[in-house]
This record gives structure tokens, C-alpha cells and sequence, in this order.
């Protein structure tokens, strides 16, 4: 990708900028779905895959059909053929909060060297497995810690940092409610 | 004032209507006074009603008497570092009135406002005016947001809007949720802890600024810095501008931050994203938020720095960071809590219910670049509307004059010029 600033982390600021200036104007294109589907395999094993969505007002499709193996490891008694479920919030938040930092230092001017996200979530299994009501299934808590190299202060990075949190979508899905229907066909 | 006695009794012709007695309405009086021009101020309740009336008992502005003035009137006790409760506000606006010599018809609430072929009809109750100018001062703070989950809440529980409410005496016994972080919601949930309820005040984003710094008050370094000045087309996204939540400030010689309050006792959560039964959820995200603020404090005392090189302006401050929990609460049980008290502090927006022209956005706010609505309708005093100052009683006279000077002309143009002028107006000014 071409820039025509010197700094560049591979994000084409104008257009995710355009883009935000066609949506303002047309909100109708900015409502966009997100599918996934899903099957059993064996066991605890599932494939996932994502391929379509749709958004600015039509059917999309990915280049290519992505799989995911999800399972649970051996310690489970399971075959741990691929990640765990929870694992895979950990990659959506990560990759999500990373592609948001890419984003926001184009658009800053901070060109970037190496952005290494580590995450730790932690989880009281009495949960899930039903010993004790008062703890809740999921995670109670997540820690993400950044390793940035970039040409810029602390203070700018730790700015960053900030607003790729502000700005993401799994950021929020994580931190606030989400209504979830579920149905069978 | 000519009026036109015939089929409808009670309708009267005249330039100008100005909507609202308070400081912008009475600035453009003025402003059209100075000019000769024809016009009405009305005023739904008394001059300075909402200072009056609407307005929790311990209130002050958040700006310093010494810069709290309006065009050719200034603050002239012997206290200007001091900030006017809402009374000291009502009656600093009532003498103002008196100075410029403004004709206000009180107790005229506006039914309705509507073009009238190349003019306006304002409708009040008894009457009618036929005008072919309409100046919007009604200020920007005439409806409490309340989200809708108010509606949701445990019958145990009494919401409250930062309008409704007085002081923590009036409250009910029993715990107190203050939602919001901006000045409002900081001073509410200051005041309720110091009158020894428990509190929780939930926090999303929000802008911290000590009272001080380097021995001037905040307002002197704003000020300084240009930013209070800044115009709304000089901004690079204005829409994100005009929504900036009211700095933490309180008009006392005091800091008060979200570590004042925490150490009062107050709980901090993050905002109140949702009610399920009779539990209240918060964000996840209070340490970005708190982060987010505390980085942006840096940035301008950076810059307040800057200004003061080579000064003898005192030394250079750092605050602490705000200190967030290590598991801020997620989850707030309302009954089991004894949450008696829910107070809504997120903010306002200014009522135009009785404004039946196609001026508003798909999310029904009022569109306008500037403060020009229309050719002939104008806005005041509204957050960000022509320069950050603009919602500030001493943001009206910059804004007065620009608005003021363009409807002067607008008034003395010929019909056809006007016409023009109207197309151009469309096309964005």
C-alpha cells in the first residue's frame, strides 16, 4: 500500500476515514452483520467458520472461508484439537484492540516497529462446573499488557493504547451487556 | 410595535422575537437595541428563570466572578476570584436587564414557532407574533437527559433528575446511585457522601482539571491557552466537540476529582450500561476511562507548561492518577443495597418541542452551523456553537456580535437580496 506520509504501519487512514464520512451520511450503510457457523466434530471438538457478513447495504464475503478448531485440552479429558472457546475471546480482543492501535498511530503520525500484545484472563472454574452459585462462568478478569516499539513518548503510546480501547468493538462486547437470543431450528 | 387589530385581536408585528430572558437573550436585546431594531423578548417564567428555579441549592458557576461578564457589564463586588451561587447569577442577570433597559414579557412561555411565508409566526398563549426574525436563547439545558432504563427501576427506588434535585436532605433515607461524572454529577455525589449516605457514582468518559494551577485558577489557564476561544469551524470534529462532557470543576476554591471522592468514601463504577431487575450494570472499561482522562489532564498541563516557560508562574504540578479499585463493582443490587436514590447527572439538551420547522437531525437535534438554523432563525447559547465558550455567560457577547451583526443585515437587506442570501444559506453558508 502506498502512503503519502512517511509513516507507515499498512493502514489506509484516508479510506477508513472516507469511510467514516460516507457512513455519517448514509447511516443505513453502516449497519453491518457479523456471522458465524458451527459444528459439532466429536467430543468437546467443534469447527467453526466464517466466510459472509454483510454491510454497506449487500451481501460480503471474505477471500476465502476461514476455519477454527475449538476444544477443550487434556487436562479436560478432552483431545484438545484446537483453542478453548474463552481462548478465542482472548484472540478477538487482542487482535482487536492491535488493529485498533495500527489505526490510530497512522492516523497520529506515530509510525510503529513491533506492537506485541499478552493477555491473562482469569477464571474460578466452581463456576462452570456448578460448585458455587456466587461465582459467576466466565472470566473474572482480563489482563492485557502491551509491548509497543514505536517512534513516539510513553505518553503517546500510553494514548494509543486508550483510544484502540475507546474505539473497539470486542473491547465493548466484553465490557457491557450484549442482549444474546438464542434459538433452535 | 404595530398591530393588527382586525380577525385576529390578540397578533402583533415586530422584527425581531427573542426566545428566553436570560443572559443571551438579554445580549441580543441589547445588541438590537444599539441598532433600532423592532423587537420582543419573552420569557416563559421570570428573567434568569432557570437560575431562579431549576437549579440544585448549592450550586455556583464554575467560572471565577472576574469572568463571568457580558457585553459592557462586568462583575463589580470585592470578590473576583469568588463564583456566584445561582441567586448572586439571577440577580447579577436581573440588574443586566435593567441596565440595558430590556422590555421582557414574563410569563409568556412560546407554544409554537413556524415560517410564515417569508416570515415567522411565535405563538404564545394569549398571542401571536408576526416577525421576520426568531433568536433561539432558550438556553441549552432545558431537558434532563434521563435514559430510558429509569423507567426500569425498582418501585423502592426514586429517580431523580439533576433538575429535581435540591439537596441531600430532601432525599430519601437510604443509599444514592449518581450517574454521570461531569461537574454536575462530581458536586451531587460530593455533597451526598459528605451528608453521610453511601454512594456510587458510575463514570464513563469524563474530563479532569484541578481547580488550580501554578497559582491561577483553571479558567485563567483556558483562557490563555486560546482554548475557550477556539471557533467550532476550527475544530477538527466538531460533532465529537460539542459532546465533551462538562469538566470536574465546582466553583469553589477546591479541586474536586474522582480521588476527592473516593477518598469521601464514594464508590466509583463505570457507567450504567444496564438494569436487570433490580441490579444495575456497569462498564467494564472505568480504568480506560479513568486512564484516558488522566492522560488528557497531562496533555493540557502540558501545554499549560509550555505557556509559562521563562515565568515566574509557580512550579510545575503532576496530580495523582486517579485511583481506580482493582475489581471496580460490576454489578449493583438496588434493593439488597438499599439504593434509595437514583440521580440522573447526564447531562442536558435544550428543549425546542415548540419549533415546528424541518431543522432537525435524523436524532432530532437542532442543525445549525454557528448558531444559523435558518435564514432569519438563529440559536445562542447552545454547547460549542460558535467557540468553546459559547454555553458560558461570558461566551454570549462574541457570539451576540457575530450572530447579531449578520441578522442587523439580514433585516436591512431588500426582499430580493434576501432571497439570495436564503439560497446561499442552504447551500451551507
Amino acid at each position: 500500500m502506498k502512503m503519502t506520509t512517511p509513516v507507515d504501519n499498512g493502514v489506509n487512514v484516508e479510506a477508513l476515514l472516507g469511510a467514516r464520512q460516507a457512513l455519517t451520511d448514509a447511516p443505513e450503510a453502516a449497519q453491518f452483520k457479523w456471522r458465524a457457523t458451527c459444528s459439532w466434530v466429536r467430543g468437546t471438538h467443534s469447527r467453526s467458520s466464517v466466510e459472509k457478513f454483510f454491510g454497506l447495504g449487500t451481501e460480503q464475503s471474505h477471500k476465502t472461508e476461514f476455519k477454527y478448531d475449538a476444544d477443550h485440552p487434556a487436562i479436560f479429558a478432552s483431545e484438545d484439537m484446537g483453542a478453548t472457546p474463552v481462548e478465542y475471546v482472548l484472540v478477538g480482543l487482542a487482535s482487536c484492540l492491535t488493529a485498533g492501535i495500527a489505526a490510530v498511530a497512522q492516523n497520529r503520525n506515530i509510525q510503529l516497529r513491533s506492537v506485541k500484545a499478552t493477555l491473562e484472563a482469569g477464571m474460578d472454574l466452581q463456576g462452570i462446573l456448578g460448585i458455587d452459585s456466587d461465582v459467576r462462568n466466565g472470566f473474572s478478569g482480563i489482563k492485557v499488557v502491551f509491548d509497543i516499539d514505536a517512534d513516539a513518548t510513553r505518553e503517546e503510546i500510553n494514548a494509543l493504547v486508550a483510544q484502540s480501547q475507546r474505539r473497539s468493538a470486542v473491547f465493548d462486547i466484553v465490557t457491557n451487556p450484549t442482549n444474546v437470543t438464542v434459538e433452535v431450528r | 410595535m404595530s398591530r393588527n387589530g382586525l380577525r385576529r385581536p390578540a397578533t402583533g408585528t415586530t422584527d425581531v422575537v427573542v426566545i428566553g430572558a436570560g443572559h443571551s437573550g438579554l445580549a441580543m436585546s441589547a445588541h438590537l437595541s444599539a441598532h433600532g431594531i423592532d423587537h420582543v423578548v419573552l420569557e416563559r417564567g421570570e428573567i434568569a428563570n432557570a437560575w431562579r428555579h431549576e437549579r440544585w441549592d448549592s450550586l455556583r458557576l464554575l467560572t471565577p466572578n472576574w469572568q463571568t461578564r457580558l457585553p459592557d457589564y462586568c462583575y463589580e463586588g470585592d470578590d473576583p476570584d469568588g463564583f456566584m451561587s445561582a441567586a448572586e447569577v439571577a440577580q447579577f442577570i436581573t440588574r443586566y436587564a435593567g441596565f440595558i433597559g430590556a422590555t421582557v414579557r414574563t410569563g409568556t412561555p412560546v407554544r409554537s414557532v413556524a415560517q410564515h411565508g417569508e416570515d415567522f409566526r411565535v405563538c404564545t398563549e394569549q398571542y401571536g407574533w408576526r416577525c421576520r426574525s426568531v433568536v433561539m436563547a432558550n438556553g441549552a439545558h432545558g431537558i434532563a437527559n434521563v435514559p430510558s432504563l429509569a423507567a426500569s427501576l425498582p418501585a423502592s427506588v426514586r429517580s431523580l433528575s439533576a433538575k429535581d434535585y435540591r439537596n441531600p436532605e430532601r432525599l430519601d433515607a437510604g443509599g444514592v446511585l449518581v450517574v454521570g461524572a461531569s461537574a454536575t454529577g462530581l458536586q451531587l455525589a460530593d455533597e451526598i457522601a459528605a451528608s453521610g449516605r453511601e454512594v456510587t457514582l458510575a463514570v464513563g468518559e469524563h474530563i479532569r482539571m484541578p481547580r488550580t494551577y501554578r497559582g491561577r485558577d483553571i479558567q485563567w489557564w483556558l483562557t490563555q491557552a486560546g482554548i475557550l476561544d477556539q471557533r467550532f469551524d476550527q475544530v477538527e470534529d466538531l460533532v465529537r466537540a460539542r459532546r465533551v462532557p462538562s469538566p470536574q470543576l465546582v466553583g469553589a476554591s477546591r479541586t474536586l476529582d474522582l480521588n476527592a471522592l473516593t477518598a469521601r468514601g464514594v464508590r466509583i463504577a463505570g457507567r450504567l450500561v444496564g438494569l436487570d431487575g433490580n441490579t444495575a450494570k456497569f462498564s467494564g472499561a472505568l480504568r480506560n476511562e479513568c486512564a484516558m482522562a488522566d492522560l488528557k489532564l497531562a496533555r493540557m498541563l502540558d501545554n499549560f507548561d509550555a505557556l509559562a516557560a521563562g515565568s515566574s508562574m509557580g512550579e510545575r504540578e503532576r496530580f495523582a492518577p486517579t485511583r481506580v479499585e482493582d475489581s471496580p463493582p460490576l454489578t449493583l443490587d438496588l434493593v439488597k443495597q438499599r439504593v434509595a436514590t437514583v440521580i440522573w447527572a447526564t447531562g442536558f439538551r435544550p428543549d425546542y418541542s415548540w419549533l415546528q420547522m424541518p431543522v432537525f437531525d435524523h436524532k432530532g437535534r437542532l442543525r445549525h452551523h454557528g448558531g444559523f438554523v435558518a435564514p432569519g432563525l438563529y440559536a445562542l447559547g447552545l454547547n460549542f456553537m460558535r467557540r468553546r465558550k459559547s454555553s458560558f455567560i461570558h461566551g454570549a457577547e462574541d457570539d451576540v456580535r457575530d450572530l447579531g451583526s449578520h441578522l442587523v443585515g439580514w433585516l436591512r437587506q431588500s426582499p430580493s437580496t434576501r432571497a439570495a442570501a436564503r439560497m446561499e444559506m442552504r447551500a451551507g453558508i
